[in-house]
C-alpha cells in the first residue's frame, strides 16, 4: 500500500508542476524554485513529517523534501543553540543531497564530452 | 497594430501541445521515479541495517548519482524532453541541470567555465530554499516560539 501512495503523492507533485508549466508562461526553474518554497512552509506544525510518516520515501523524492529538510534542520538546531542555530544546521540533512550532486557533476564533467 | 498581428502570426504556427498527454506522462514518470525512492529505502533499511532516515540519505544519494550518471552518457536530457516534470520534479531534476550544465560549460575551462556556470541552472533552487528557510525560520523562532 506505501507504495500505492508514493506513486500518488509524486505522481500529483509532478501533475501539478505539469499543469503550471503548460498554462502559464513559467519555465522549470520557476517551477522548482516555487515548489521548494511550498516545501519550506510545510516544515511548520511538522506537516512534512507527518506526510513523509504516512506515505514513506515517495514523499522524500519531490523536490519540496529539499525545503523541508532546509527548514527542519534549521529549527532543530535553532531550538539548541538559538537564533543562530537558523544559520548553522541550515545544511545539516540537505548536505548530502548538494555535496553529491556537485561532486559527481564534476567528476562526470572531466569524463563525458557534451552531445547535441 | 502590427504587435498584435505578429502574436497571432505567431500563436498559429506554435506547435500545439497535448497539455493532457502532458499532464498524464509526468504523473506515471513521477510516480514511478517516487515508487523507485520507496524500494531503495526498504532495500536500504533491509540490508544495509541502517535507520530509515539514514536510508533516506543513500537513497537520495543514489537518485543523484544514477540522473548524473545518466545525463552524462547522455540520454537523459531525452527522457527529460519526453517526461518533463516527471523528471523535474523529482530530485534527479536538481542533478541533471547541476550535471548537464557542467558538462556543458567545461570547454570554457574550468574556473571560468566550469566553476561559474556550474549553479547556472540549479542555483536558483539552491537560493530561493536558503532564503525561504532563513524567513520561516525567523519567523517561526520570534513570532511563533520555536514551534
Amino acid at each position: 500500500m506505501i507504495y500505492v501512495y508514493s506513486f500518488l503523492f509524486c505522481g500529483i507533485i509532478c501533475l501539478i508542476g505539469q499543469v503550471i508549466l503548460d498554462n502559464t508562461k513559467l519555465t522549470p526553474g520557476h517551477i522548482t524554485s516555487l515548489f521548494v518554497i511550498i516545501g519550506a512552509s510545510l516544515d511548520i506544525f511538522n506537516i512534512y513529517d507527518k506526510i513523509v510518516q504516512f506515505i514513506g520515501g515517495g514523499a522524500l523524492v519531490p523536490i519540496t523534501s529539499f525545503g523541508h529538510l532546509l527548514t527542519h534542520g534549521a529549527m532543530l538546531e535553532a531550538k539548541d543553540v538559538g537564533f543562530i542555530g537558523i544559520a548553522m544546521g541550515m545544511f545539516d540533512f540537505t548536505a548530502s543531497g548538494i555535496t553529491s550532486a556537485i561532486f559527481f557533476a564534476f567528476i562526470f564533467s572531466l569524463f563525458f564530452k557534451p552531445r547535441d | 497594430m502590427e504587435k498584435k498581428l505578429y502574436e497571432k502570426i505567431v500563436m498559429n504556427h506554435k506547435p500545439k501541445e497535448h497539455r493532457l498527454r502532458n499532464a498524464l506522462i509526468s504523473f506515471f514518470i513521477g510516480g514511478i521515479v517516487g515508487v523507485i525512492g520507496e524500494v531503495l529505502l526498504e532495500l536500504y533499511t533491509y540490508y544495509l541495517n541502517i535507520s530509515s532516515s539514514d536510508a533516506a540519505v543513500f537513497m537520495m544519494v543514489t537518485l543523484i548519482f544514477l540522473a548524473s550518471l545518466f545525463t552524462a552518457l547522455g540520454f537523459f536530457d531525452k527522457w527529460v524532453n519526453f517526461a518533463r516534470c516527471g523528471l523535474i520534479i523529482p530530485i534527479t531534476g536538481f542533478a541533471h541541470s547541476m550535471t548537464s550544465a557542467a558538462i556543458e560549460f567545461r570547454r570554457e575551462g574550468f574556473v571560468t567555465g566550469l566553476g561559474a556556470n556550474i549553479f547556472k541552472l540549479a542555483g536558483t533552487v539552491i537560493l530561493y530554499g536558503i532564503v525561504s528557510a532563513y524567513i520561516f525560520g525567523i519567523i517561526r523562532y520570534f513570532i511563533l516560539g520555536g514551534i
